[in-house]
């Protein structure tokens, strides 16, 4: 970490999106996380993909839960409120604020201790639920702010930095996601920006569920030999199932790759994401084949990573219970309370 | 000669009754008849935790002047389940009736001689009659309802008006209830001993009152509070009130040009989950709830202490039930004050309020909303399974349609974009309430990081111990600012000179007015006092004060209010005289009259020493 505060004057040539803000003004706090952190990869992440977006800073919500990964939202998006809640839970709340406003865009950040363990049951329901948001899981395998303890997504013989090997089965949250429903599925990790930036700004893009599940490395505590969450190891033995581009509605398509190896998948909103196939006959918008390939290259060792499965037609839970257009917490007196008459007939009713 | 209870409009009928019979609509339509006649009438359901099989009662209370307490005793048994006919025919008063199925014929040995037996074979009837055995056990119940009808002159063209009003365009069906409805009648005029000396006679003492449970009553108040986001979990006896939500938003709350929804309910997959969406909706600008009763309480107190400290308004339903742990699920106590007021680990305090019936569900209910909004802060409503899930006689609800909501203290754009001081924890005007900004409100002011870790004024990290105090002083005052908002306590007068005082709360209410009423009969004058919120204001303290003695009545074991007036208001504790009823059904006026007179007599006698 630095100690030096950043400077809040920007350059005036600095780069411009074109909803008129520089990178600069994505950024959050400094961060507090160690040096060579790779969750402050993907804070620098998400700062890219929602200034490439053209997004809003305000018009994103940040929910977290407890943990080293949940303490990022601190340190991206400084003009957005945040909500660091509880261990566990910051699926629930995130849920209760999307339900109150439908307008904003939700991103969830928490740790694997803080979603696979304590938090694994809520993981599970706003999935099923299909709350429209960006779920990111900072996946390092271990519980870094209590000093090293091994994680529920620790793979099976992992070592500790003590040397202790792991000998519980590791719990796959990708795995899960497909199985619960979410509709937009990735991996990544934390030292491929140039992949990261994509699935994220796809994932912004997306209605529904999106999850991504980030290997990032945790240099205190788990980037030795015999983890399976280094940056030595991960680099090894990621696979990439494609590349992604992200093409907003008003860029030009242009293909310049050969044929067969590009799937152009247009989303709702007039979006396209566009994949190059690394894996040969990889379908991303097949779900049961996007399990059997995760679950046929995890066992041969390989991390496999890029947009697992995407469903272009999701729909999000206000669908799903019919909620108004309006977002909640804009609704007033005038259209929540039936008044006086309706009252004298509901108590006619009840003599 | 046995002697015979004898009384016009004042009696207790109880039906003794297998779960899953059918014998509930049958008992509430007998229930709902004598209402009809101008009567008051108490029902309250004892159920099991169970769907099928167990035992259940329905004890309705018949009272002309209007108490609705339960009383005690039982002067007509309906019994209809061999499985609890020991304990329902030892309940009987003497000189009392015992109404049952004569079909099979039963020893002399189970009977009581000081009992009067009335016996009419149910379910011969029902066999001759019926030939589909659902139909035969529907429709015995609707007969032994013919059966009392005749028997306690209850005016059978009430029941049939009911019967014509439940079943509109089901002509069918209103044909056969009627038929044995009928039946029924026709048989105890022609062969039992009508009428007994237990009666009804038309009155006139009903007005304009409604009829309601409390759950359906607080859900409504919830609608007209305008909350918009409610997240709940199954759990008795809370359930009803979430599903009473659900269907005044059906009703209440679409949107008429689009058919969507102003509101959104979500069925938690817990407790936690339940507590934390209402949490992240009341963080982004959404009046919102969850109804629960103690264990979901016990699961939520973690989240419970992040409201409070991160400042989010929520408003929490706690339907009280017997406990600890599962306790008596199916039971009523008062046994969360202490649980809900401290509710999560670290100093935390929390609003409550007591309503004593369905009307006041309502009203607190949409009153918690502008106290969550206005305090920033989790409300509680405390109520409890006799006042939620029984069907009572009370005030009908009222809405004075200039009124608005208070959404509190909320710096909107225009604000920020004046440049007005934005500190999240920043307190400007003396009342320890800071203003907050909804997100997504402006793009470069007004954002700000929650979070349940200390911070400073402007919501940034800090550990420093002057922050922490800094904060949790201002969190003080907060709730001296409380004080002011919630219901103030109800003062109930003693006619003549009162040595004695009384505090009770909630749905002790119909009970305790009717045991001040018998006990200022037998010259035992109490000044009352029905406290309903908390924080306390300083009346409490006055009256407190200005008694030697006052009994607290209370639905727990451990005077879990008299814990909260001493440990917060600071009342004198030895002037505290504790009443208290746990066995799980409601506190009866018998009961308090019982204990006070034994107190208030043990205190006429001057002690020794203070005479020497």
């Amino acid at each position: 970490m630095t100690y030096l505060a950043k400077p809040k004057l920007h350059h005036p040539t600095l780069a411009k999106n074109s909803v008129g803000y520089t990178r600069r003004d994505y950024e959050g706090k400094v961060s507090t996380l160690c040096a060579g952190c790779g969750h402050d990869s993907i804070s620098a992440a998400i700062v890219q993909a929602c200034w490439e977006i053209d997004l809003e800073p305000h018009r994103m919500a940040k929910l977290s839960g407890i943990g080293c990964s949940s303490k990022t939202p601190d340190y991206f998006l400084g003009n957005s409120h945040g909500f660091n809640s509880v261990h566990g839970r910051m699926p629930s709340v995130l849920t209760g604020a999307n339900l109150a406003n439908r307008d904003l865009i939700y991103m969830g950040v928490s740790g694997d201790g803080d979603s696979a363990s304590i938090g694994i049951g809520q993981f599970v329901h706003i999935m099923r639920r299909g709350v429209n948001m960006v779920y990111i899981v900072e996946n390092n395998g271990v519980y870094g702010l209590t000093k090293g303890q091994f994680s529920a997504t620790a793979d099976k013989g992992s070592k500790s930095k003590r040397g202790v090997a792991n000998m519980d089965e590791p719990l796959d949250l990708i795995g899960m996601a497909l199985l619960l429903g979410a509709t937009y599925v990735a991996r990544s990790f934390s030292g491929d920006k140039k992949q990261l930036v994509p699935l994220i700004k796809g994932a912004i893009q997306h209605k529904g569920a999106a999850f991504i599940d980030v290997i990032s490395p945790c240099v205190a505590f788990n980037n030795h030999a015999g983890s399976t969450k280094s940056y030595e190891y991960v680099r090894q033995h990621n696979e990439a199932v494609n590349r992604m581009d992200f093409i907003e509605e008003r860029d030009e398509i242009t293909a310049d790759y050969a044929p067969g190896e590009v799937v152009n998948v247009p989303q709702h909103d007039g979006s396209v994401i566009r994949l190059r196939k690394l894996a040969a006959g990889y379908d991303p918008t097949d779900r049961i084949a996007a399990m059997h390939h995760l679950q046929e290259r995890g066992a041969a060792g390989e991390v496999v990573t890029g947009l697992l499965y995407i469903d272009p037609d999701a729909v999000d839970m206000h669908e799903h219970i019919n909620t108004i257009e309006t977002p909640l917490n804009q609704l007033g007196v005038a259209e929540l309370c039936p008044g006086g008459v309706a009252l004298e007939r509901i108590n006619a009713s009840l003599r | 000669m046995v002697k015979r209870v004898e009384a016009v409009n004042d009696f207790v009928v109880k039906f003794a009754n297998v779960n899953g019979s059918g014998s509930a609509s049958a008992n509430e339509l007998f229930a709902r008849a004598i209402l009809r006649m101008g009567v008051p009438v108490s029902p309250r359901n004892i159920f099991p935790s169970n769907i099928q099989g167990l035992p259940t009662w329905y004890e309705v209370r018949v009272n002309e002047t209007g108490y609705q307490g339960r009383r005690g005793g039982v002067d007509l048994m309906v019994a209809m389940n061999p499985q609890t006919w020991d304990a329902d025919v030892k309940e009987i008063e003497s000189g009392g009736y015992l109404f049952y199925d004569s079909s099979k014929p039963q020893p002399k040995a189970k009977f009581r001689d000081d009992v009067h037996a009335i016996g009419m074979p149910l379910t011969e009837i029902c066999n001759a009659t019926y030939n589909d055995p659902r139909q035969r056990q529907l429709f015995k119940n609707i007969i032994y309802v013919g059966a009392l009808s005749a028997l306690l002159e209850i005016e059978p063209s009430e029941i049939e008006k009911l019967f014509s009003e439940q079943y509109k365009g089901k002509e069918a069906l209103l044909q056969s209830n009627v038929k044995a409805l009928r039946l029924g009648r026709d048989y105890a005029t022609q062969n039992l001993p009508c009428p007994l000396g237990i009666r009804v006679r038309r009155a006139n003492s009903v007005g304009n009152k409604i009829f309601v449970d409390g759950n359906s009553a607080a859900a409504l108040g919830a609608v007209y509070g305008g909350a918009t986001v409610c997240a709940w979990y199954p759990i008795t006896p809370s359930s009803s009130l979430a599903e009473a939500f659900i269907k005044h938003c059906e009703k209440l709350r679409v949107d008429p040009a689009t058919g969507k929804h102003r509101y959104a309910i979500v069925q938690g997959e817990d407790e936690l989950a339940s507590i934390g969406i209402a949490i992240g909706a009341g963080w982004n600008g959404a009046r919102s709830f969850t109804a629960t009763s103690g264990p979901g309480i016990s699961l939520m107190t973690e989240f419970i202490g992040l409201a409070h400290f991160a400042e989010i308004p929520v408003v929490l339903i706690d339907v009280q039930r017997g406990g600890p742990s599962t306790g008596m699920p199916t039971r009523t106590q008062q046994s969360d004050l202490l649980c809900c007021a401290y509710a999560s680990h670290g100093d935390t305090k929390h609003v409550l309020l007591f309503p004593e019936d369905p009307t006041e569900c309502f009203e607190f209910s949409a009153l918690a909303f502008d106290l969550a909004e206005r305090l920033q802060a989790p409300v509680f409503v405390m109520t409890d399974l006799d006042i939620g899930m029984n069907t009572r006689l009370c005030e009908p609800f009222h809405w004075d349609d200039a009124r608005g909501y208070d959404r509190g203290k909320v710096m909107t754009h225009a604000d920020l974009e004046s440049g007005k001081d934005f500190g999240r924890y920043l307190d400007v005007d003396g009342d320890g309430i800071p203003y907050r900004t909804y997100p997504g409100t402006h793009p470069t002011r007004g954002a700000y990081f929650t979070r349940g870790t200390t911070k400073d004024r402007y919501a940034g990290y800090s550990e420093a111990g002057p922050d922490y105090v800094d904060n949790m002083q201002r969190l003080l005052r907060k709730f001296e600012t409380a004080k002011q908002l919630v219901p103030r306590p109800l003062l109930h007068p003693s006619e003549k000179p009162a040595r004695f005082g009384a505090i009770f709360y909630g749905s002790t209410s119909p009970a305790m007015q009717e045991a001040l009423d018998v006990l200022a009969t037998r010259g035992i004058h109490i000044n009352a006092l029905r406290v309903r919120g908390f924080p306390f204001q300083e009346e409490i303290n006055d009256f407190v004060s200005s008694h030697p003695w006052v009994f607290v009545v209370e639905q727990n074991r451990d005077a879990q209010l008299k814990t909260l007036l001493v440990n917060e208001a600071k009342v004198n504790p030895t002037r505290l005289l504790s009443v208290l009823h746990y066995d799980g059904t409601p506190i009866t006026a018998r009961f308090i009259v019982d204990q006070i007179s034994q107190h208030a007599s043990a205190r006429t006698v001057v002690p020794l020493k203070r005479a020497g």
